[in-house]
């Protein structure tokens, strides 16, 4: 509380007042806080100098006061380390937050803007459905941002997702995610990382005998079962088909019935079949589990398809230690399209247009803001100007070198369509599961839900 | 200021405590004030409905509204501003998924009250009058104690198929078979999901036909026996013929918690391995897929399938009513 303690804070927030003025006055329609005391400078790329240090970021922050509701899909250790991220920009705005961590968010949010009771900022499930709620008037945009420093501080690709048709931008990312990795146990899996899916194969169909399969597969997942498969076929066709394909894949226009997805659906499908514990193990186990059998002894499985998420999992649930596990980026198809890597992002958007929700969705932008996350572990930033020396372990290191260094980076495919494409992918990896030889009527199902899907 | 007051949620408690009380008293004082008021015959007129009054709005608010609202949903497109006719249903009634959702829940609504009022009239018989009856009796309601999602929870536990989780398979496997994925197994996996059902509602069937079995009286009873009866006559003659108006009412309670299914199949398969049913798939429209007129048309469907059965009970409340 209170106005800033020292002279140099007044003056800081004198000048992010002039700075405001400045940006409202050449701002486009977004207006509606502009003479209130909203936001400081923009977006957190243009003051790296503060990089080293936490407390760098809450310099330029004015004390606005007030309050900011905010949901997001992290409680427990990920809700603490969130809200280690923001204290600086708790302390030097002066503004209280409301945060409600609610994994379902999705059917929160669909239920208050039926009711009208929204939070003021939000994460979103995905690009799919943050269109469908920017169309509904509920999402607002975020034209305060600027969009040229966030993008150019961001994975190619990355930034453009978060706009909605109109070209407005909607939702930013602040955490990414390498999807595509294979996991290994360091005990049982000593050779180089193959440079081909074919090599990796003959690897470990040499390596795997007697009752060890070559994979770990556990598609359960509650409500959303079926999902690390999708994961699986978008790796595969990214790699398989490029990126084009993918493209037009993504936004509707390429059949699933198409040879280029049915290739993908059969490779998978091939690996279902060299998966431990069969379809009903596989359909039946959580994919935190998965990965059980795999640092068993004897091992059930070699390897698991997994994003960097999963690391958690294995010390939780099968208690292996860090020096027990390692991966490999999942290799090239079709040596055409080297370099691909799919990966995902939790997207944040505003429900409620305040001076206090602009300026926290400026600050999660900065790498300061970050940083502090990063730090913490179980973060890749998505911004590029996070130094890799701020990761505390090697697969965060990994993953987020990964991340910044892609030559094709394709956001995850299935969180892309339109929620009920989404839902029938998911579900179409359980039947797929079940019946790995049944790719043809899997397909043609998915097709219908395509033709009524993405037509509004 | 009235959103800073319920900020404190402690106040805004004691606020509605003290002031919902306060406010009924005060619009009851504030109606019989006015109609005195009146002249004395209009009043009578007025009186029933002003007392009404609020239940009626509180009705038309939270019930009858939302019921139009819902069914003219279901005529119109994803974002509500265009009539689309009969199109939501034709989408329904031509989808494998939700025809597969119908055939389930078909399922469910003959299984679940055969085998609860089976199995709850079984027991209520057989301990009737017998010593131990209170303790049998806790045991088998207990369940009703559980709600559907955390009983869906437990039984996904004992179905695990992991032996070392799942308690059935960890009995199968010590019997030397494999280990069995119980909601996988089609169409089998439908019945082990009414199973969980039955579990959960057996108690309730139980101890209201058991209070029907204390309604009839001994002397009755004991005058067929004194007449030679067997004691299987005197089920099928006597306590039978008695106790059907208490099988049907707690019958049609549990075909409505059968086409109402929801909690169990979405805690334990969300639909998938064909266990869908309309509900659920109602709620997957809705919240998963985004298609608020899809739902509204599914939920109209399911509507339309509990009228009738509310029709039933209502006229046999009436019966009832019209015996005593």
């Amino acid at each position: 509380m209170g106005q800033s303690r020292h002279p140099i804070g007044r003056l800081a927030a004198l000048v992010a007042a002039m700075a405001l003025v400045a940006a409202a006055c050449s701002g486009g329609d977004s207006g509606s806080s502009a003479g209130t005391s909203a936001a400081p400078a923009s977006g957190g790329a243009a003051s790296p100098a503060g990089s080293g240090s936490p407390s760098g970021s809450a310099a330029g922050l004015e004390n606005i006061g007030g309050e900011v509701s905010v949901l997001a899909t992290w409680t427990d250790v990920e809700e603490e380390n969130f809200r280690a991220m923001i204290q600086p920009w708790l302390d030097a705005t002066g503004v209280k937050l409301n945060y409600t961590g609610n994994r379902d968010l999705g059917t929160q949010i669909t239920t208050g803007i039926a009711s009208g009771n929204l939070p003021d900022v939000a994460g979103l499930p995905g690009p799919g459905q943050m269109q469908v709620w920017y169309d509904q008037g509920a999402l607002k945009p975020l034209d305060f941002i600027d969009y040229a420093t966030y993008e150019s501080s961001t994975p190619a690709g990355f930034a453009a997702l978060g706009k909605a048709a109109d070209d407005k931008l909607v939702g930013i990312f602040t955490k990414g995610a390498v999807k595509g990795l294979i996991w290994y146990n360091t005990k049982n899996w000593t050779g180089e990382a193959p440079a081909t899916w074919d090599d990796l194969n003959t690897q470990a169909r040499a390596a795997a005998t007697g009752d060890t399969k070559e994979w770990c597969l556990g598609v359960e997942s509650g409500g959303d079962s079926g999902w690390p498969g999708t994961d699986w076929i978008e790796d595969i066709v990214l790699r398989q088909a490029g990126p084009d394909v993918y493209d037009k894949w993504v936004a509707g226009e390429q059949k699933w019935t198409s040879p280029e997805i049915k290739s993908a659906f059969e490779t998978f499908a091939d690996a279902i079949k060299n998966s431990y514990g069969g379809s009903d193990y596989i359909v039946t186990t959580n994919f935190g589990k998965a990965a059980n059998p795999m640092f068993a002894d004897p091992p059930g499985c070699l390897l698991h398809h997994q994003a960097s998420f999963i690391t958690s999992f294995f010390e939780d649930e099968a208690n292996a230690k860090p020096e027990d596990y390692n991966f490999f980026p999942f290799p090239d198809i079709n040596p055409s399209f080297a370099g691909g890597v799919t990966g995902g992002g939790d997207l944040f958007g505003m429900f409620n247009d305040t001076p206090q929700a602009r300026s926290l969705m400026q600050y999660l932008l900065t790498p300061e803001a970050q940083q502090i996350w990063v730090e913490k572990g179980g973060f890749i930033s998505a911004n590029k100007n996070v130094p890799l020396e701020a990761y505390p372990d090697e697969t965060s290191k990994k993953s987020a070198e990964i991340l910044a260094n892609a030559k094709t980076f394709r956001f995850d495919a299935s969180d892309l369509m339109p929620s009920e494409m989404n839902k029938a992918f998911f579900k179409s990896i359980v039947d797929l599961a079940q019946n790995p030889d049944n790719v043809d009527a899997i397909l043609a199902q998915l097709d219908e839900v395509q033709a009524g899907a993405y037509s509004q | 200021m009235i959103a800073d007051l319920l900020e404190n949620r402690l106040l805004a408690a004691a606020l509605v405590v003290i002031a919902v009380p306060f406010v009924l008293v005060g619009y009851i004082l504030f109606v019989e004030w006015i109609l005195r008021r009146a002249p004395r015959r209009a009043a009578d007129v007025i009186r029933p409905w002003l007392w009404l009054g609020p239940a009626l709005v509180f009705l038309g608010v939270f019930l009858v509204y939302p019921t139009f609202a819902t069914i003219v949903r279901s005529f119109m497109n994803r974002k509500g501003d265009e009539f689309v006719g009969f199109a939501n249903f034709e989408w329904f009634f031509t989808q494998d998924s939700t025809l597969t959702a119908l055939r389930n829940n078909a399922l469910w609504v003959i299984l679940l009250p055969l085998l609860v009022v089976g199995i709850g009239l079984f027991i209520a018989v057989l301990v009737d009058r017998v010593r131990y009856e209170g303790g049998v009796k806790t045991v088998v309601f207990l369940p009703m104690a559980i709600s559907f999602v955390a009983a869906g929870t437990i039984w996904k536990f004992l179905y695990d198929l992991d032996p070392n989780v799942g308690t059935f398979n960890a009995a199968v496997t010590k019997l030397g078979g494999d280990p069995i994925a119980y909601t996988v197994v089609q169409p089998w996996n439908n019945f082990f999901l009414i199973l969980v059902g039955v579990w959960l509602l057996t108690g309730f069937a139980m101890v209201i036909l058991s209070a029907g079995l204390k309604g009839i009286s001994t002397e009755l009873l004991e005058a067929a026996r004194v007449d030679g009866a067997s004691e299987p006559q005197i089920f099928r003659q006597i306590i039978w013929p008695l106790l059907l108006p208490t099988v049907a009412v707690v019958a049609t309670t549990i075909v409505i918690y059968a086409l109402k299914t929801f909690d169990v199949v979405y805690t334990m398969t969300n639909g998938n391995f064909d266990t869908d049913v309309i509900a659920n798939n109602m709620f997957t429209q809705l919240y998963s897929n985004l298609r608020p007129e899809r739902a509204a048309a599914v939920a109209v469907v399911l509507l339309v399938a509990i009228v009738p059965l509310m029709f039933i009970n209502i006229r046999r409340f009436r019966q009832q009513e019209a015996i005593r």
